[in-house]
């Protein structure tokens, strides 16, 4: 049986050319960049032009670049560095109500500890109003963070509009761009952002490793981690050296395959749309129509449960995800989806398709011969269904 | 016991092969348990003769592991008598299916209430 994997936003197989990159920095390229001695030097080069790779796939200065161990990590420190930096000035925090965990359990560590942080609602499509945004500021505000777009759903924010809001009124403006990165176009100039998180394992990179962007004259965010010196004093410990020529080979990669792509998985990702709306009765999108990553499809089928949609297809050799509370260990269904408006009953039944570089028309096919008889035998089985 | 998240080959095996899926339309007694807001909901039907469960089906929205203790549930009562079945917790459907994941043991509540539920329904309908 052949595996078609669709769950590309929770992350997506390491590209054969990044780990033939990553490879000498596990034999004998093991030198400490911090090093003096030619061990450490060689590195150091190597990492630095690593630095401007990343960089360069956001339009920033390499010096504006801080390597983490990933897209919480980056979002951690972004919040806190800056919570913590600025707590004379001021303690309340703006986000949304669908942010991804890494934000939201952040900000909710924060409440806890002194902090007021103020949750901007979303419409039916999953987008924040600039202007609730802009109600919701106060005196006391220090930080928007606010993602670029959402790992659940695919929506695509008003991102630079928010960025001019919180520019006009002087305020830090953070966005976790995590999923965005390597899918739609991404400038933090053109954004207006002065820190932006990243990651790379969702564009084919390894795990284990992010970035923090902070723009040139942002206050100095304090470090989550203290220790040597390196990334600037920013984030200490010894540099994750293999990850961090992998995020940029990645970078490298996406920026020169991006546009093409990006045609491809719309392509793709309408067609599996449009043939299960048409397939299967009592079906429903979920995110905006338009306004999306060209990776993402969100769909809710009425009457049936996720997580036994997304069993039945593993056991055909796909692999989804759902939004569905049965699926995740706190028994809550997907804060994104609720805050959306959409009722329990039609989250549970909801299934995310993520597409990625390897997903051909024949990966689509597949599912639309497999899901539509499973949905109709999982429905047959369903009290809801009958009545 | 199943580790967190995964499910156990009997529990895969009832949830491939549910048993008794289905409805008895002249059902001596019917439960109807959960709700579609917290995502399952649990229909039993049973039929009863002589103060033994002669025929039992479900029909179940919910969770893999929901699908399996409503199949596991009606192997266990078919052909008890009504005094044997009133023994059987959510813990015994549970072991029945080599152990649950910790987040799901609430999916075999509902099943012993399903039960419960039916049996309550027969004994109204009998007056």
């Amino acid at each position: 049986m052949k595996l078609v994997y669709l769950d590309n936003n929770a992350t997506t197989p390491l590209h054969p050319e990044v780990l033939e990159e990553m490879l000498p920095f596990f034999k004998e390229d093991f030198g400490n960049p911090s090093s003096l001695h030619q061990f450490g030097r060689k590195i150091r080069v190597k990492v630095d032009e690593a630095r401007e790779k990343v960089a360069k796939m956001i339009g920033a200065d390499p010096l504006e670049i801080v390597f983490t161990g990933g897209g919480s990590e980056s979002d951690n420190f972004a919040i806190k560095g800056v919570a913590s930096a600025n707590k004379d000035k001021g303690r309340h925090i703006i986000t949304s109500e669908i942010e991804h965990h890494a934000v939201l359990n952040t900000c909710k560590y924060l409440e806890k500890n002194g902090y007021q942080v103020t949750y901007i609602p979303v419409d039916e499509y999953g987008v924040v109003n600039p202007e609730d945004v802009a109600g919701a500021i106060s005196e006391d505000t220090i930080l928007i963070t606010i993602h670029h777009s959402n790992n659940e759903i695919g929506t695509i924010q008003p991102i630079k509009e928010i960025a001019k809001i919180a520019q006009e009124r002087g305020i830090i403006f953070h966005t976790d761009a995590v999923q965005s990165l390597g899918k739609v176009p991404l400038n933090v100039e053109d954004i207006g952002v002065n820190l932006l998180s990243i990651s790379a394992h969702k564009l084919n990179g390894p795990k284990g490793v992010g970035a923090c962007y902070i723009r040139k004259g942002t206050k100095r965010l304090h470090p989550l981690i203290n220790g040597g010196n390196q990334e600037m004093k920013r984030r200490a410990g010894t540099e994750n050296v293999a990850g961090i020529i992998g995020f940029s080979k990645a970078c490298e990669l996406a920026s020169t395959f991006m546009e093409e792509e990006r045609g491809r998985l719309i392509s793709l990702r309408d067609k599996l749309q449009n043939a299960l709306t048409e397939k299967i009765s009592h079906v429903k999108l979920n995110g905006h129509p338009t306004k999306r990553l060209p990776t993402t499809l969100n769909m809710s089928f009425e009457y049936v449960e996720g997580e036994t949609l997304m069993i039945n297809l593993d056991l055909e050799g796909i692999a989804v995800s759902t939004g569905s509370a049965c699926s995740s260990g706190s028994l809550e269904p997907s804060h994104v989806l609720v805050a959306m408006g959409i009722p329990h009953e039609i989250v549970h039944g909801s299934l995310r398709f993520s597409l990625g570089r390897e997903n051909t028309e024949e990966d689509i096919d597949r599912i639309l011969e497999v899901l539509p008889p499973v949905v109709e035998k999982v429905r047959a089985m369903s009290p809801l269904w009958e009545d | 016991m199943g580790e967190e998240g995964l499910y156990s080959d009997k529990v895969m095996d009832h949830f491939e092969n549910p048993r008794n899926v289905g409805k008895i339309e002249d059902a001596d007694g019917v439960g109807t348990v959960g709700n579609p807001v917290c995502g399952d909901v649990m229909k039993l039907y049973l039929k009863i003769d002589d103060d033994t469960i002669v025929d039992a089906k479900f029909k179940t929205f919910g969770c893999g592991a929901a699908i399996a203790t409503s199949s596991m549930i009606t192997e266990l009562i078919k052909g008890k008598k009504i005094e044997e079945i009133k023994q059987i917790t959510n813990k015994t459907v549970a072991e029945a299916l080599g152990g649950l994941p910790k987040n799901k043991l609430h999916c075999s509540v509902l099943a012993e209430e399903a039960v419960e539920a039916a049996l309550k329904d027969y004994y109204e309908k009998r007056g």
